[in-house]
C-alpha cells in the first residue's frame, strides 16, 4: 500500500478472515481480501447472529458499528446490497459485511445490538427502500415529509421527478413536474478501444475493403454513414442538415433512463402548469 | 374551617382533587427548524413533562441536498467540492477524507511536502472549527463576549487557508496525489508567528473567562453523562467518545499521511458531561497548534502533488513546451481519471469525529457510490437518551457540546 491512507491493523486481515470463517460456519458466503480491506458477504436472514457474533466472540471483538451503507446493482436478480461497516476499537480493525436483498425480501434489523442502527436503517429505507424487519421506526429520515420514490436508485432521475416553488395563487408552496430547460448530458467515457458499442462518426471509413494497390478514394456520396438507413434512396442527393437531436448523431451517450417523461409517476399533490415551470 | 386553612397551605389529596388543583399534562412542542440555538435547520420534537424533558425526537434532513446521488453522475476531481459543502465548518477536513479514499484505491504515492500541508491545513481547519464550536456552545449556555474573541481568531484562520487556497470557505485544496498549489514562504511565516502569539493571546484570554466560571459548570456540569458503553454502543468517535473517557483518536490509532510523525497528547474526559465535551476541545485547539509547530519545523522542499500525469494534471508552464502535457491536461478536465474497481471505507479524525467515506468504484471515471458516513448521525441520534429527564434549557447546552453542523449531517 503505497498510498497514505489511515494505516489500522491491515496486517490482522488473514487471521480475520481464518477467525470468521471458523465462528459463522455456513452463514458466510464469501470472505475476501480487497484493497488492503476485509468484505464478508453473508446470508440475509443469519445477519444478527453474524453481527452478534463478530461483536461477542474474542479474537474478532468489533464494538462499534460506523455505518450502513446502501449499494443499488440494478442487474442483479437482487438489486440491493446492505453493507455494515465495523470497526474494533480493541483491535484496531476494520471490516464491511455484505448483504443482498431486493425491495421487497426485509433484511432483520440490528438495532437490537447496536441502538445507532436505528437511524443508519431508516437512511438506508429512505434512499433504496429496502424493508429491516425488527425496526421499530423505519420512517423516512432526510428526504422531504411526503416524498414518494427512492433516490439513490440508479433508476431515479438525478433531477427527481417534482420541483417545488411557493404559489403566488395558492399562498403556499407547490409542487410541480420538473422541467429542464435542457436535458442533463451524461457523456459516455468508455475508450472506443476498449468495447464501445455503438459506432462514431468517421468509423466507417476503417470498415472499406482493401483492394490491391493504392484505394481509390471515395466520393462524397459513396459514402455510407454508420447511422444511416440500411436502404438508402437511390438518386436521392438532397443535402440534410447537420441535427443534434439525438444521441447517435451527437455522440453522446444513452440517454438517462429515468429522464423520460412516461416514468414519472401520478401524483395528487403535483399542480401541472399551463405555461411551463418556475424558470419559464 | 380547617379544610380552608388546608386550601391555603395547597395541602389537598391526589384522588380527590379539589377545584384549585391542576392537572398537569403532558405537552409536546417544536423546538426549530428555525431556532438559533440549533446550529442550523433541526427540528426537534419535545415532549415536556412541564420542564422535564420526557422524549426527543429530532427530524433532520431539511438540509438534505442529495450530494451522493450528485457525486455518483461527476468525476472524481468534480465531486472533491461537493466535501466542502458538507461541514462547511471544517471543509478541508471533508475533503482530506475522500482524496484518501481515492488514493487508495488508485494506490498512487504522495510526496511527503503534500503530505504535511495536508496535516498543516487540517489542523488550521481543526482550530477554525472548533472556534466555532466553542463559541456558539458558550453564548448557548449564555455568555456572550468568548464568542466575538474566539470568532477573532476563526477570521484569522480563513485569512490563512484563504491565502493558501484562493478561497475563505469553500477551499477544493485537496487533490488525489497531493495539494492543487503550493504555498508561499509568507504564508507559513505568518502562521508560525500567529501560532506563537495572537493564536495562544486570544484564545487563552477567551476560555478563561469561561473554563472556571461558576455560571458555565452550572449549566453544563453534569448535563448529559455518557458512559462508555453507551458511547460505544451508540456509535460516538471523536470528541464525543473521548470525553465519555476513552481514548480512542483515529490521527493517533489509525495514522494518514504524516500523523504518525507528530507528537501529540490526546485529551480524556472523566466524566462524559457536557463540560468534558467543551474541555476536551479546548485541549485539542492546543494540541493542533502543536502539530502545526511540528509540521512547520520539519516540512521539507519538493514537489506537492505526485508525478503520475494519469491522474494530476501538469503545470500550466509545462503545457506550453510540451504536446504530452496538453494532452494529459485535456483528458484529466473533461474524461478525468479511471479508478480501478474496487471497495473501500476510509474514516478520518475530522473535528468532529469520525467522518468516513464508503466509495464503491466501478473501474469507471465515476464513482459508483459514494456514502458519505456524517459524524452528526449517531450523535443527534443519541439526543434523545441523553436529555431524557434534563430542563428545556439543557437542550441548547447538548446541542452545543455535540458539535452539529446540517451540512455533514443532512448532505
Amino acid at each position: 500500500m503505497r498510498a497514505p491512507a489511515p494505516a489500522w491493523a491491515a496486517d490482522l486481515n488473514g487471521e480475520t478472515i481464518e477467525a470468521v470463517r471458523a465462528t459463522l460456519g455456513t452463514a458466510l458466503i464469501d470472505a475476501v481480501d480487497q484493497v488492503g480491506e476485509v468484505a464478508l458477504y453473508v446470508e440475509r436472514d443469519a445477519i444478527v447472529t453474524v453481527l452478534t457474533a463478530l461483536r461477542d466472540t474474542p479474537g474478532l471483538e468489533y464494538q462499534q458499528l460506523m455505518e450502513i451503507a446502501g449499494v443499488d446493482y440494478p442487474d442483479r436478480p437482487e438489486r440491493f446490497e446492505v453493507v455494515y461497516c465495523l470497526l474494533s476499537l480493541t483491535r484496531n480493525h476494520r471490516l464491511h459485511v455484505h448483504v443482498s436483498t431486493d425491495d421487497v425480501k426485509p433484511v432483520p434489523s440490528v438495532t437490537g445490538i447496536w441502538p445507532v442502527a436505528g437511524w443508519l436503517e431508516r437512511e438506508v429505507y429512505d434512499m433504496y427502500g429496502v424493508l429491516f424487519a425488527g425496526n421499530a421506526d423505519l420512517r423516512r429520515i432526510l428526504t422531504d415529509y411526503g416524498f414518494r420514490g427512492h433516490p439513490q436508485r440508479k433508476d431515479f432521475p438525478l433531477s427527481g421527478f417534482v420541483e417545488m416553488r411557493y404559489s403566488e395563487e395558492a399562498k403556499r408552496v407547490v409542487y410541480q413536474p420538473v422541467q429542464l430547460a435542457q436535458d442533463f448530458r451524461n457523456f459516455d467515457f468508455q475508450s472506443p478501444w476498449e468495447g464501445a458499442q455503438y459506432v462514431l462518426p468517421g468509423d466507417e471509413k476503417g470498415m472499406v475493403p482493401e483492394a490491391k494497390g493504392a484505394p481509390t478514394p471515395l466520393k462524397a456520396d459513396e459514402i455510407v454513414k454508420a447511422d444511416a438507413p440500411s436502404k438508402p434512396q437511390a438518386g436521392s442527393t438532397t443535402h440534410e442538415p447537420k441535427t443534434t437531436d439525438s444521441t447517435a448523431q451527437t455522440g453522446a451517450g444513452e440517454p438517462d433512463p429515468g429522464n423520460q417523461r412516461q416514468d414519472k409517476p401520478r401524483d395528487s399533490d403535483v399542480v401541472p402548469t399551463k405555461g411551463g415551470g418556475q424558470n419559464q | 374551617m380547617s379544610d380552608y386553612v388546608d386550601e391555603l397551605m395547597h395541602v389537598t389529596d391526589a384522588a380527590d382533587p379539589t377545584t384549585g388543583d391542576v392537572t398537569i399534562q403532558n405537552y409536546t412542542i417544536n423546538f426549530g427548524p428555525q431556532h438559533p440555538a440549533a446550529h442550523g435547520v433541526l427540528r426537534l420534537v419535545m415532549e415536556l413533562d412541564g420542564e422535564i424533558i420526557e422524549r426527543i425526537d429530532p427530524h433532520v434532513g431539511l438540509l438534505h441536498r442529495g450530494t451522493e446521488k450528485l457525486i455518483e453522475y461527476k468525476t472524481y476531481a468534480q465531486a472533491i467540492p461537493y466535501f466542502d459543502r458538507l461541514d462547511y465548518c471544517s471543509p478541508m477536513c471533508m475533503e482530506h477524507t475522500f482524496v484518501l479514499a481515492i488514493e487508495k484505491l488508485l494506490d498512487i504515492e504522495v510526496p511527503i511536502r503534500a503530505q504535511y500541508l495536508r496535516v498543516f491545513f487540517a489542523e488550521l481547519t481543526r482550530i477554525s472549527n472548533h472556534m466555532l464550536n466553542l463559541g456558539s456552545h458558550v453564548m448557548d449556555v449564555g455568555a456572550m463576549t468568548p464568542n466575538l474573541w474566539l470568532f477573532e481568531i476563526r477570521e484569522d484562520c480563513y485569512n490563512f487557508l484563504e491565502r493558501a487556497s484562493g478561497a475563505r470557505m469553500h477551499h477544493n485544496y485537496m487533490r488525489p496525489g497531493g495539494v492543487h498549489q503550493d504555498v508561499p514562504l509568507k504564508l507559513l511565516t505568518d502562521i508560525a508567528d500567529w501560532l506563537d502569539t495572537r493564536l495562544p493571546r486570544l484564545f487563552e484570554d477567551a476560555i478563561s473567562l469561561v473554563a472556571d466560571n461558576r455560571i458555565f459548570k452550572q449549566r453544563n456540569v453534569d448535563i448529559a453523562v455518557v458512559s462508555r458503553e453507551d458511547a460505544i454502543a451508540w456509535g460516538f468517535s471523536g470528541p464525543m467518545i473521548r470525553a465519555a473517557g476513552i481514548p480512542w483518536d483515529l490521527r493517533k490509532s489509525q495514522p494518514y499521511d504524516v500523523y504518525d510523525r507528530m507528537e501529540f497528547d490526546i485529551p480524556v474526559g472523566t466524566k462524559g458531561d457536557c463540560y468534558d465535551r467543551f474541555m476536551v476541545r479546548v485541549e485539542e485547539v492546543r494540541q493542533s497548534a502543536r502539530i502545526m509547530k511540528q509540521c512547520l519545523r520539519d516540512m521539507p522542499e519538493g514537489p506537492i502533488a505526485s508525478s503520475d500525469r494519469k491522474v494530476v494534471p501538469p503545470k500550466r508552464a509545462e503545457m506550453k513546451q510540451s504536446m504530452e502535457a496538453l494532452i494529459h491536461h485535456f483528458k484529466l478536465y473533461t474524461e478525468g481519471y479511471h479508478v480501478p474497481a474496487g471497495e473501500v471505507y476510509v474514516a478520518t479524525e475530522s473535528p468532529k469525529g469520525e467522518f468516513g467515506v464508503f466509495l464503491v468504484s466501478d473501474g469507471s471515471n465515476k464513482p459508483y457510490r459514494c456514502k458519505i458516513r456524517p459524524t452528526a448521525f449517531s450523535h443527534l441520534q443519541a439526543m434523545d437518551f441523553m436529555s431524557r429527564g434534563h430542563m428545556l434549557a439543557d437542550t441548547t447546552a447538548i446541542l452545543g457540546a455535540m458539535d452539529i453542523v446540517f451540512g455533514e449531517c443532512d448532505r
